[in-house]
Order: C-alpha cells, then structure tokens, then sequence
C-alpha cells in the first residue's frame, strides 16, 4: 500500500510537468501563429477593436442587422443559455412577445417569413450568427432607414454569407458582424 | 438529403475511418508489440523511473484496483485543496475566488472520476491554474485510469488461465503518451488554427460597435478543449461548453471536437477483438451498440428537426427546427447528433442547451446515459457492457440448462452476483437520489441553503422533474452534462451528486475487473458443441435483449413522469 501511495505522489508530480506545463506551453507556442496570436481573432474598423471575430455583440439599433435573442445581454465574461424549457409557459409568452415585437418592425413581413432562430435565445448567449432567411427579413427595414435600395443590402447580405462546408455540409449562416461593417462602409461611401 | 444531414453522415463515416485502424494500434501497443510510437519509450522509461516503477512487475486484477484507487485517492485531496484555495496561487489573472468547501468536494470528484459536472462556471469559478493544474491534469488522468482498467480487463481474456494481468502503472501510462497526449497535441493545434485562443493573457475589454463595453473572458483553453472530448470528460473552458464560440468556433471545429469524442471509445471495443485474439466478438459488440446508437440518434434528430410544436402554433418558420438553446453555425441535425454522442459515449460537453431540447430528445438524452454502454466512455465503455454480457451469458444458460460460460470459463455464483450488485446500483443512485431531491424540493423549500430549493428548478411541471433526473442520471453515468436551468451550486446537489458519481465510477470500474480476474483464474474449458458461442448474431440479440429490459424496468416510471409527460402535454 505505501509502495502505491509513494508511487502515485510521484507519478502525478512528473506527469503535471509534462501534462500541465510542456503540453499546453507547445500549444500556446503554435497558437501564437494563428489568426489573432492566440488571444482571439479582432476585428477593427478605423484602427479601433470593435469586436472579436468569433463573438456576437449586442445590435438594438434600427440601423443595424439583429441578432438573437441571448439570455446574458452578450455578455463575453458569461456565457449562458436560456435553459428554459419547450413547454415552460413564461418561455412561450417570451416568443410571442418577440414576435410581436418583430412584426412591429417589419409591417410588410408575414409571421411566416420570420425563422425561428430570430425569436429563440442561442445556447451561448453569443451566437455570432443569424440564418440567411432571418437576414432576409431585416432587408427592406435596414434599406429603409439608411435610405439605400433593397438590392445594396441583399447583396451585402449575400457577401457575409458563409455557404455550407464544401457546399455540402452543414447550415448556411450570415455573419452578423461583418455584416453590419459592411452596411457602416456603404454609407461612408455615399457621402464622399 | 439537405446539408445538415449530410454532415451527420459524413462526421460519423469519418470516425469510423479513423477508428477502425486505431482501434488495432491500440491493441498492439498495449500488448507489447511493435508499433510506430516505439520511439517514446525513452520518455516513458524516464517516468518510471522518477515514479519508481517498474513496468515488468506483474499485477493481478487486486492489485491493479489497489493502484488505481490509491492513484486517485491522491488526485482528489490534491484537487479539493487547490481549488479551496486557488485565489491564493498564480495564473489567477482575473481574480477569480476560491470555491466553497462543498464545491470543491463535488468539483475534484467531478473531474477525477471523468464525469465533469459543472456547478461551476469556467469564466468565473476557476483561475487559469487550476484550470490546467486540475482540471485538465485530470482530463487526461482520469481518462487513462479508465482506459488502463479496460486494458488490464483485456488482458484476463488472453490468456487461458492466468492470475497475472499485465503492470496498471504502465497502461496507464501508455495511455497518455501513446495515445492521449499526441492526438490532444494535433487537435488542439487544429482548434488553435480555427479560433480558439492559447495565449494566458487575462480578460479583455473593447468597445462594440454600437458602442457597449463588453468583456471577454479567454485564456488558454484549445488544450484543455482536445482532451476534453479525446478523453470523453466533457468538461469545458467556458461556462457553456462547446456552444461558445470560442471554445467550439465553427462547423468545421464542430466535427473535429465530434470524432475526437468518439474513437477512443469505438477503438476501445475493437481493440478488445484484437488483443484477445477473437475479433469476431469485438464485431459483434460493436454492432451491437451501434445499433443501440441509430435507435436512440433517428428519433432525436426527427424530434428535434420537427421543432417546438408549442412555437409552430405562432406561425412562424421552423424550417430549420428547434433553435431554443441552439448556435446558428451548427444547426438542429448536428446539434441533435451531438446530444446522442455525448450521451452515449459519456463525454458529456455540449454544443446546445439540453434543457432547452424537445421533450423527447430528453428521454433518449436520459435513456442514452441510463444504458451508458453503447460505445461508452474511455474504456469504462466496454467494462459497462461486459455486465450485461455477463448477465445476457447467466439467462442463456439458464434457459438452456447448463452451466453459463464465457470465452472458456465457468461463470458461477460469485461472477453473476458482482454483475447483480453494479446492474442494480444504477437504478437504485439514480432514483433514490431524484426520489430524496423531489422530497427536499417539495418539503424543504425554504432551507437556508445558497439557492432556496424552491427556486431550484428553472422551469415548472414536467420538465423541472427532468431537470433533477438529468442532473442525477448524468452524475451516475460520469456523463456530466446537464439540465443547466438546475440551480445545482449549493449543499444538496453538491454532496448528493458528489457521492453518486463516485460510487458510480468505482464500482462499476471494479466489478467488471473482478469478474474478468476471477474468470481468467479458472480452469479453461475448450469449446464443444455445448458452448454458448458470444460471438454469434443470437447471442448479440440476447444481449440487446437484456440490455432493453433492464434498462425498461428500471427507469420507465421516472421517465414517464418527465419527458414523456412533457412530450404528451406539448402535443394539447
């Protein structure tokens, strides 16, 4: 019994250099290459960090694309989901008033056009991401309030949509942040 | 076939095309043979040596328990103590505190015995230390304690009659550097490459684009992300799993982190056939789970891709399916496809919310973990399913009047008792605790406890009874996921859970062990006509056969009460 208990004090001491210094030292050394040097990828616009590439943000604005409801307000220091069960009443009021809420805003929408996506809480509470059709939505609304035509912004739709792997596996997705960059570029552009 | 579906196909095509062939490396290597890896012996002849072992002393089955439950005893004082006091130690850049006692007790023994509950959130309950100094450092040793037992296991059925079965130090060892530690290296390269960060720096801060403040937990987290799922532990960086999008960026990192989870465990049944030398059994087995895999994976993905018939009311478009819980970049199919791995295999992390799933895909959730031996976690897999082979092996022979073998030894009185006792202790963890917690929840609401037990559940009804038999099953099974709406960090689940899940790791470790130490002590019986073959499609269906009933038996009472009773109110 001592002959096991002296051998698995020192077993764990010579495996936690190897496991929990040299393993995750090699990988921080590699990850050091990758985009963003191994402290996630930023995205920056005039010079200033206004994102990570890989995180959702909060967009409330009219002008912007929205994204999902997230049960954290996007919190990147908390992740969460909503936990809220599918037959939970609270939760399904919750629905219906988003619901409401995005037809208040997109008066020529029908309920049918919006995905279910735009109206349920992502798992993270961060979800970079909104399907093509909850995209497709906020069009004619986003054109309306910058005053561009509908084709501009569905193309800039179109230009942040990541198609699935290989064109075979997988959802179709719109990068929400890209997204909204972009439609901040055009108007910049208009003025000059 | 739309896309998503066809990522399904193609993420569990490509396990199997990694699999199969490791499966055969993992053979030979833990037998001694000669493989490509040869050129780390020199490493591990150094770890023996500062350990003070030697990998040539012969062990048998008491021995190799005596081992591992000495090595572990040691990872959990060392676990509970360091994460009592990690605010007093480095690598703490965000200030994190200390854990409580009763969160450090249900923590240390979380993550030692390979389940990887959480009552803990990653950004804010632990530091960058104990992140890599426990948690990690137990991914993997917890994972090779699982595999090393399988290995001594295998080595019962080798020979004919033996008492001798092979040094526990070394295949734990070989576990990690032959195995664990190269393939947790590539993987975390890969996420690395794909968005997850590596680098120690400490929280950031940027301003949004509509001008928010926002912060950004990160640090080191593509190692401890690879060992994770290599070691079918679950246990995630951030507080929601593979669902951040740090910790899980892509559909590209989605499928990396999906085959890491399972090969370990597939390898493990075939490596079985291979080393025993009886690789037609080890095929049948795994035809068996899968199996048992598809029954539990069609109707998850039907359930979940049909979507939420109490939102489908609203009008709106669920073409994609349920989204509650879910990430946009993953998508239902594979989602679901997740929750059917990460059950079945143990691993236990997850890329969408569980509690947020339909009520059905709960009950295969729930079911998957109850078997717990379709595939199965890092080696245990294997062990779980050989009780009910043992048990399949005793109701053959009773039915037809001989005395039950297997593999050439008489299975007696004492072998089906052991079986008896770890098939019982299952059901009798999983209900009685789900029983005392609905008692304390229905009786005790206002107990002075961090969250009142009124307040535990986050849902009400049907689901919130879900949400305490998720958290007890997943205990009992190592799994680790859960129901997250749980109120769960505070005295009662902390210690309740805490001593399910070691009882559920050490028992059902140790009796398949014994049986198999017992079995290979035993005179061996050449085959004759008379021999039980358990390698034969009957046998396989015996076996599946007893795999259902006991499993029906046990648990369908408490799932009626929970998912099913959801599932046919949401149908009004």
């Amino acid at each position: 019994m001592k002959k096991y208990i002296i051998q698995s004090i020192r077993l764990t001491l010579v495996l936690m250099i190897l496991l929990c210094v040299i393993y995750p030292l090699i990988v921080a050394f590699a990850g050091g290459f990758s985009k963003g040097n191994g402290g996630g990828e930023k995205v920056t616009k005039d010079g200033k960090v206004v994102g990570y590439a890989r995180l959702g943000q909060s967009f409330t604005s009219p002008g912007y694309f929205w994204g999902r409801p997230s049960a954290v307000g996007y919190n990147a220091a908390g992740s969460a989901g909503s936990n809220k069960g599918p037959s939970n009443p609270d939760y399904l009021k919750d629905v219906a008033s988003r619901i409401d809420t995005l037809l208040k805003y997109h008066p020529y929408a029908k309920r049918s056009d919006i995905p279910a996506d735009l109206v349920t809480a992502s798992g993270s509470g961060l979800d970079p991401n909104i399907s093509v059709e909850g995209a497709k939505l906020q069009v004619k609304r986003i054109a309306e309030y910058r005053k561009l035509d509908e084709k501009t912004v569905s193309d800039l739709v179109e230009k942040n949509t990541t198609k699935p792997l290989f064109g075979l596996f997988g959802p179709s997705l719109v990068n929400l942040l890209g997204l909204n960059l972009s439609l901040d570029e055009v108007r910049i552009g208009n003025r000059e | 076939m739309n896309t998503e579906l066809l990522g399904v196909v193609a993420t569990y095509l490509l396990t199997l095309v990694i699999a199969i062939p490791l499966g055969k490396y993992l053979a030979k290597m833990f037998a001694g043979e000669k493989t490509w890896t040869d050129f780390l012996r020199p490493l591990e002849n150094g770890i023996y040596k500062i350990s003070g072992i030697n990998p040539k002393e012969q062990m048998d089955w008491k021995q190799s328990m005596k081992a591992l439950l000495t090595v572990n005893s040691v990872w959990l004082v060392y676990g509970f103590f360091v994460l009592l006091y990690q605010d007093k130690l480095p690598l703490n850049p965000d200030g994190n505190p200390g854990m409580t006692p009763d969160l450090s007790f249900n923590t240390v023994i979380s993550f030692v015995v390979n389940c990887n509950l959480q009552h803990y959130s990653g950004e804010s309950g632990v530091s960058y230390f104990t992140q890599h100094f426990v948690l990690m450092f137990l991914h993997f040793t917890s994972a090779a304690t699982g595999i090393a037992s399988a290995v001594v296991f295998f080595k019962a059925f080798r020979d004919k009659t033996t008492s001798s079965l092979g040094n526990f130090w070394e295949y734990f060892v070989k576990s990690i550097t032959r195995l664990l530690l190269p393939l947790s290296l590539l993987m975390a390269i890969i996420l690395a490459f794909n968005g997850t960060p590596t680098s120690y720096e400490a929280r950031d801060q940027y301003i949004s684009l509509q001008g928010d403040t926002v912060n950004v937990s990160r640090g080191p987290a593509a190692g401890m992300i690879a060992i994770k799922h290599l070691g079918t532990n679950g246990g995630g960086w951030f507080g929601v799993n593979s669902a951040h999008p740090l910790e899980n960026p892509s559909y590209v990192t989605n499928t990396v982190e999906l085959i890491a989870q399972m090969i370990i465990p597939i390898a493990m049944v075939l490596a079985f056939g291979y080393f025993i030398r009886r690789k037609k059994l080890a095929w049948t087995i795994f035809g068996v789970m899968t199996i048992g895999m598809f029954l539990l994976l069609i109707p998850t993905i039907s359930s979940e891709l049909g979507g939420n018939p109490a939102i489908a009311k609203m009008g709106i478009s669920q073409t994609a399916g349920a989204m509650e819980g879910k990430e946009v970049r993953f998508g239902p199919a594979i989602s679901a496809y997740w929750s059917t791995v990460t059950t079945i295999v143990s691993t236990g992390s997850v890329n969408s919310m569980h509690d947020s799933t339909m009520p059905l895909t709960g009950l295969w959730q729930l079911l998957a973990m109850m078997v717990n031996s379709f595939y199965g976690g890092c080696g245990v897999g294997i062990l779980n399913y050989f009780i009910y082979l043992i048990i399949a092996v005793f109701i053959s022979g009773l039915m037809v009047g001989r005395t039950p073998e297997f593999l050439g030894h008489k299975v007696e009185a004492r072998e089906v008792k052991i079986a008896a006792v770890i098939t019982l202790l299952s059901p009798f963890l999983i209900l009685t605790g789900t029983g005392i917690a609905s008692f304390v929840f229905t009786n005790f609401g206002d107990a002075d406890w961090t969250v009142k037990p009124a307040n535990w559940l986050n849902n009400p009804g049907f689901h919130g009874f879900s949400e305490m038999l998720y958290e007890m099953t997943s205990s009992n099974a190592n799994n680790g996921s859960g129901y997250e709406g749980l109120g769960d960090n505070n005295i009662f689940w902390n210690i309740s859970t805490g001593l399910v899940m070691i009882l559920g790791r050490f028992l059902p470790i140790i009796g398949p062990v014994a049986i198999a130490g017992l079995l290979a002590s035993k005179k061996f019986i050449p085959e004759s006509a008379g021999t039980l073959k358990a390698d034969t499609m009957t046998f396989a269906l015996m076996t599946f056969a007893v795999i259902v009933v006991l499993n029906a038996l046990s648990y369908f009472p408490a799932l009626a009460l929970g998912p099913l009773a959801e599932y046919f109110t949401l149908l009004h």
